[in-house]
């Protein structure tokens, strides 16, 4: 019954050829152990599928359960004004238990973020951006992070490399 | 499985009314959020070992739901105790209540209990300002179902009484 809505448009972020065969989209939180568990699966899944996969990613911080998640969703969103969306997204997944504040300026100093672009992602300004994808979420019958969709559908099977290869080379 | 008739609280038809307890003092009745939409959220136990489970993924929707001035309770068979250590725990902003004793009798009244398991479906229900249930939804017990359903059933109440902002 849970269906991407709205689908995948120009200005979500995207790994791989819009086209592809499968496109797979990920609800996560930067701060969600399940996503963190996720994140070396969905890469190995990348790999072995190469361009016959469109990779997606959407902000679903649960900030109730995770103090740091909308503020690093921000950070990522932030670092997509200067193209470096999917450093900052990797750096997150690979750095969850450092996601504190000056955690946060460190990773976006590293990606060469200037002062201004840090200061305008502390104030908010892509607390927004963060809130239209968790609502876009909530709409598609998200139901927990990460919340993967394949080709539109909800997924709720196994996150494992293996499985998801599985089911897309059926 | 459930050994009750499938027409309990079948859409159009009042919900039947209960009294619980969401704290050891304190109890909720649904009639006394008459005049507001509610929603009622039938979940198996406290503590599934998933972030943003079910109940989590409510407490983060809270605002969605009050634009709608619905009032969301969760209800599973588990005891005040576990349902305020549970609530505390994942930071809750709404209550829980305990279908403890009788046990499982309101999600028995409901048509949503699981007598093989001895807890409840996964079940949702909005009852409108009348108390009349507009739309209710089990989903199989492992999936948790999210919230669309949900938004879309209160989407579709006729707008009565107060204004929202």
């Amino acid at each position: 019954m849970s269906q991407l809505k709205p689908p995948v448009g120009p200005d979500d972020h995207v790994q791989g050829p819009r086209d592809a065969a499968i496109e797979l989209v990920e609800y996560g939180d930067y701060e969600c152990p399940y996503c963190g568990e996720a994140y070396p699966e969905l890469k190995a899944v990348q790999q072995a599928m190469g361009d016959a996969l469109c990779f997606v990613f959407r902000n679903f911080p649960l900030s109730n359960a995770h103090p740091h998640a909308q503020r690093a969703a921000e950070f990522a969103e932030a670092a997509a004004t200067i193209r470096r969306f999917w450093e900052m997204h990797d750096l997150l997944y690979e750095n969850q238990q450092a996601l504190d504040e000056r955690s946060l300026i460190g990773y976006a100093t590293q990606l060469g973020f200037d002062q201004a672009l840090i200061e305008s992602a502390l104030r908010g300004d892509f607390a927004a951006r963060v809130r239209h994808d968790f609502t876009s979420g909530v709409r598609s019958g998200v139901n927990g992070t990460p919340c993967l969709f394949i080709n539109g559908q909800r997924y709720d099977g196994p996150r494992d490399a293996e499985s998801l290869l599985q089911i897309f080379r059926r | 499985m459930s050994n009750l008739p499938s027409s309990s609280a079948a859409v159009g038809q009042p919900a039947p009314e209960f009294t619980l307890h969401s704290t050891p003092d304190q109890t909720v009745s649904l009639a006394e959020l008459r005049g507001r939409p509610v929603v009622l959220v039938f979940y198996p136990a406290d503590w599934s070992p998933v972030c943003g489970d079910q109940v989590s993924l409510y407490n983060e929707l809270l605002s969605e739901f009050r634009r709608y001035d619905a009032a969301i309770l969760g209800i599973s068979v588990d005891g005040v105790w576990c349902h305020s250590a549970f609530a505390q725990d994942r930071k809750l902003h709404y209550p829980l209540l305990a279908d403890f004793e009788p046990k499982g009798d309101v999600a028995r009244r409901y048509g949503v209990y699981e007598s093989a398991g001895g807890v409840s479906q996964r079940a949702l229900f909005v009852v409108d300002g009348e108390g009349i249930v507009r739309w209710r939804y089990v989903s199989p017990i492992g999936i948790n179902p999210g919230a669309d359903g949900i938004l879309d059933a209160l989407e579709k109440l006729p707008r009565g009484g107060g204004s929202s902002s």
